[in-house]
């Protein structure tokens, strides 16, 4: 079953930074120069032949450089193989994560990468319409990143100021939600309850 | 001595005995005409509108309290039933809903994440709807069930009789939290925000 990471090898050379292969679970990391020919051999190889690519996604190592991990699921139809593929990219501030997009070889890349734009702000050259896929174009930043902050909100509509709102609903113990936002569970009953108000997350 | 005892005037009203009229106030008639013809927009985002359905359907049936007639236009409808998780990208298309409602209005929030935004603590989530527009029952659960959302219409028409438009909670009959031999666990934490 090594056959796939044995063709990546013989085929790319020294651009296959890292192989790993466990029960028959197969990964390989590719440098980002190579991610697109990567690809188009397993997918056009007649050895690989992954027709279908199942997941694109991201993860963030803040304390890597490169910080960012593209992560890509493959599946053979014909051949009922899979493989995992990832590439490392960006800096430490998560600046200049460039990578080639895969929507010319896969379609449903299109929206995966569009995501993991949003999610963690990496560039996808060559995608035909990057743009935000789940939040609101308003929005600032990349809320999965490590360090966006993670209380912090970003309304779109300005939240209301009524007199006492932050005390609404008085959601405590008693009254069915313990888990809620607003809770009011705490240790000591001298010690102000441990709940950002809203004014405080927005900023 | 005897006591005069003076038949309420909704004993006069279903039975017919006593006076032969009853005197009452326009508002009190209004408000128990509107408390007994809601028409209602359900505004259902997740997964709490299954627990809509139920109420809705024929085995808890709504319509026994008034509130039968789903109107898809909010400028037909007076009760906007907030049903589910409301993200920042909707909270606009929520507050629009709500301000082409017709007056009167009545808002309800139907579970934990409307009410306070449950634990969807992040970026993306309105914690509680009555951070955008002003909520009048709110209905706990994850989700409620179906006795706690009839609870919760039959306190909204307890408010609208009584013009009292102070937010409220339906209370549950019942809080395990209270009754620690049933062996429910709640997470409390100490000021460092670790699990004590």
């Amino acid at each position: 079953m090594a056959s796939l990471l044995e063709l990546l090898k013989s085929e790319l050379g020294a651009s296959v930074l890292e192989t790993h292969a466990q029960y028959g679970d197969e990964t390989a990391v590719i440098a980002p120069e190579a991610w697109l020919a990567a690809a188009r051999l397993l997918r056009d190889s007649p050895k690989a032949s992954m027709e279908m690519l199942v997941d694109l996604t991201c993860v963030d190592y803040p304390d890597r450089n490169p910080r960012f991990e593209v992560v890509v699921h493959l599946l053979s139809l014909s051949k009922g193989h899979r493989l995992r593929i990832k590439c490392r990219v960006g800096d430490e501030d998560g600046d200049d994560a460039k990578i080639d997009s895969l929507t010319e070889l896969w379609g449903s890349a299109n929206w995966s990468e569009r995501e993991a734009f949003d999610m963690f702000g990496v560039q996808f050259v060559g995608h035909p319409d990057l743009r935000r896929i789940l939040m609101y174009p308003e929005f600032v930043g990349h809320p999965l990143r490590k360090d966006y902050p993670a209380n912090k909100i970003q309304p779109l509509v300005p939240y209301r100021e009524e007199p006492g709102l932050e005390k609404l609903p008085p959601f405590r113990a008693d009254e069915g939600m313990p888990f809620g936002r607003q809770s009011f569970d705490r240790v000591g009953e001298d010690e102000q309850p441990l709940v950002a108000t809203d004014q405080e997350r927005m900023r | 001595m005897g006591e005069l005892k003076q038949p309420s005037t909704q004993e006069v009203i279903e039975t017919g005995q006593g006076a032969g009229f009853a005197t009452t106030r326009l508002q009190d008639v209004l408000a128990w005409a509107q408390k007994y013809s809601l028409f209602m927009y359900p505004f259902v985002t997740a997964c709490c509108g299954m627990e809509f359905m139920a109420v809705t359907g024929p085995r808890f049936d709504l319509a026994r309290f008034g509130a039968e007639a789903p109107r898809f236009s909010p400028r037909q409808s007076d009760l906007l039933w907030v049903v589910g998780t409301i993200v920042q990208r909707q909270a606009p298309v929520l507050k629009r809903i709500y301000e082409q409602m017709a007056e009167p209005k009545w808002v309800l929030a139907f579970g934990t994440c409307a009410s306070v935004g449950g634990f969807y603590d992040n970026y993306a989530c309105v914690a509680g709807i009555d951070k955008i527009i002003p909520c009048d029952v709110y209905i706990p659960g994850c989700p409620p069930r179906p006795e706690a959302v009839l609870d919760g219409l039959m306190l909204l028409q307890d408010k609208i009789q009584s013009g009292d438009r102070r937010p409220a909670i339906v209370k549950p009959r019942f809080d395990p939290v209270a009754h620690p031999e049933m062996g429910v666990v709640t997470l409390r934490r100490g000021k460092d925000g670790a699990p004590v």
